[in-house]
């Protein structure tokens, strides 16, 4: 468990953590989200006792890293940002070293096999780290995190230098993980964060500006979610009928999607169901419904909405600002 | 600590630098004992020592440069800082694998002695004083390298700045006697480095010289944890 309560960190006069209170409880994966410079690294490097922070408390498992940081440090498993790696020494060195640095006490050889074979790096072992790629290197990192098996796990984008298939194997391995360990993973891709994490903080220039359950976080801002439909047929006619359905605030019509068929972007009354409606209506005069999807909004404008207040007015602001 | 220290000492013999330094310590000792001692006829080995003094002010810089430095520009203090492990451990850690080189290096000098004491007799406290002083000395010029190179991560930079400060503390007697000013000459000197060595070099074994020695260390190692500190702090 993890609990951190108005943790601030200055450097200067610059704030690059203000404030932040949140916390991860067992067998939870909490998401960092926020785009580069949020301060999502030095959040990371407070709570693993790397870096001191100026005011507030990091708590693991109850225990404050500054009071007892040695307690706290060992039940975390820290994958910062670079992967911590000597690169004069071989993995199996290396993770020797690391199991021997952690003073663990599991047995070591089939604890560290067992690492290995779950981060996928045993027909590595004998090579220098120097001459791996990055995934290789990534995933070394990774299993250095995991020895003495932490309840902890701290990972700052750990996906980062994966291809797309070994992307997919940590997501699934860090879910696995997940079930039985705390995890605080950051990253600034948004697809990741939701297709992994339980709950999601999503954090801007040192502040928390979202922290909610994975769902509840797009669900709660998509209020008034507009449709998008498909209908074959004349587009006046069509729109006509549909301006003429009583909960709909307005109707756009986008453009034609395929011969004879057209797309319109309905926006309903606020807290009104029109599908059903548009279903009667287009079906009484014959008119083919050939798609209708609610425009939800993905996590990247949820993101967006939230750190800018709007979807795409103050992000136009900043880039005319330059 | 453990950890650390055997982890850097493979470190200096996977790369070839603890090679290089054992090599050029046997090689260096090797062609003064013969100019010194063989060709003058000498059984004094103090000459042979002395030249060490300076030829390790050179050669200790180059083991303790990457101690620090090199972790810190690779990130992988990260590592260590975050493991669940003392600073104070962390740092003798370090220590000590570079003066365990370092003994491997200087280890040659006493045999000289004994080869020679096969066929003269020698002073033997003369020869043990000599070692002891070296012994100490290397423990301060590890110390320092390593709290210098803890405070950059350009590993030319700690070589070249360990090797200007031994350069200054052994300057520190010159310094003293052009200095007009009676306190601060007496100070300089009641801290130097060399004047408690050349009693070594006499056969004097002094608790107060050995105390001194080892305080230097402990400052410097000390300091290199307040180094560390100061960085999670700022």
């Amino acid at each position: 468990m993890i609990e951190v309560q108005n943790l601030s960190k200055n450097y200067g006069g610059n704030k690059a953590v203000d404030n932040i209170s949140f916390r991860a409880e067992e067998g939870e994966i909490l998401g960092f989200l926020g785009p580069n410079g949020a301060g999502k690294s030095t959040t990371m490097n407070i709570l693993t006792g790397y870096i001191s922070s100026t005011s507030g408390s990091a708590k693991i498992d109850g225990i404050d890293i500054l009071d007892d940081p040695i307690a706290a440090k060992r039940r975390i498993g820290y994958l910062p940002e670079y992967p911590p790696l000597y690169t004069d020494m071989t993995v199996n060195s290396y993770l020797k070293f690391v199991y021997e640095l952690k003073k663990c006490r599991l047995p070591r050889n089939s604890h560290l096999n067992e690492i290995c074979e779950l981060v996928k790096i045993s027909d590595v072992g004998r090579r220098l780290v120097r001459n791996l790629s990055k995934g290789y290197r990534q995933r070394v990192g990774l299993a250095q995190a995991l020895v003495g098996n932490p309840g902890t796990l701290i990972l700052d984008e750990p996906t980062v230098g994966l291809d797309p298939k070994q992307i997919i194997e940590i997501r699934s391995l860090i879910k696995k993980l997940g079930k039985n360990h705390t995890v605080i993973l950051s990253s600034h891709i948004l697809p990741e964060i939701q297709a992994v994490c339980d709950r999601i903080v999503v954090i801007n220039k040192g502040r928390i500006v979202a922290n909610e359950k994975a769902g509840v976080l797009a669900a709660g801002l998509s209020e008034n979610l507009s449709l998008k439909i498909r209908v074959e047929g004349s587009e006046s006619e069509v729109k006509k009928l549909l301006v003429g359905i009583h909960q709909i605030k307005r109707v756009v019509a986008l453009r034609e999607a395929e011969a004879g068929v057209f797309e319109y972007e309905i926006e309903p009354k606020k807290d009104e169901d029109v599908r059903r409606e548009i279903f009667k209506k287009l079906s009484s005069r014959n008119y083919p419904l050939l798609m209708m999807k609610s425009n939800e909004l993905t996590l990247e404008e949820v993101f967006l909405k939230l750190i800018t207040g709007d979807i795409y007015g103050n992000v136009k602001d900043e880039e005319e600002g330059k | 600590m453990l950890a650390i220290f055997k982890r850097e000492l493979t470190a200096y013999f996977t790369s070839p630098i603890g090679y290089v330094f054992v090599a050029a310590c046997i090689l260096t000792s090797g062609i003064v004992f013969y100019l010194f001692s063989l060709g003058q006829g000498s059984t004094d080995l103090t000459a042979v020592f002395q030249f060490m003094y300076f030829v390790l002010m050179i050669f200790v810089p180059v083991l303790t440069m990457r101690l620090m430095s090199e972790e810190k520009r690779q990130k992988a203090d990260q590592l260590l800082l975050t493991a669940p492990v003392s600073l104070i451990g962390l740092v003798t850690g370090k220590f000590l694998s570079a003066y365990a080189v370092f003994l491997l290096g200087v280890i040659i000098l006493p045999i000289y002695g004994i080869v020679l004491s096969f066929f003269v007799s020698i002073s033997w406290m003369t020869l043990w004083g000599n070692f002891a002083g070296l012994l100490l000395l290397g423990g301060v010029y590890a110390a320092l390298g390593l709290f210098v190179s803890s405070l950059t991560e350009n590993q030319m930079i700690a070589a070249v700045g360990s090797m200007f400060l031994n350069l200054v503390i052994f300057l520190m007697n010159a310094l003293a006697s052009v200095i007009p000013v009676q306190i601060v000459s007496n100070t300089l000197r009641s801290i130097s480095i060399f004047d408690r060595y050349i009693d070594f070099t006499l056969g004097m074994f002094i608790v107060a010289n050995i105390l001194f020695f080892i305080t230097v260390m402990a400052i410097f190692l000390f300091l290199t944890v307040r180094v560390l500190e100061r960085r999670r702090w700022a």
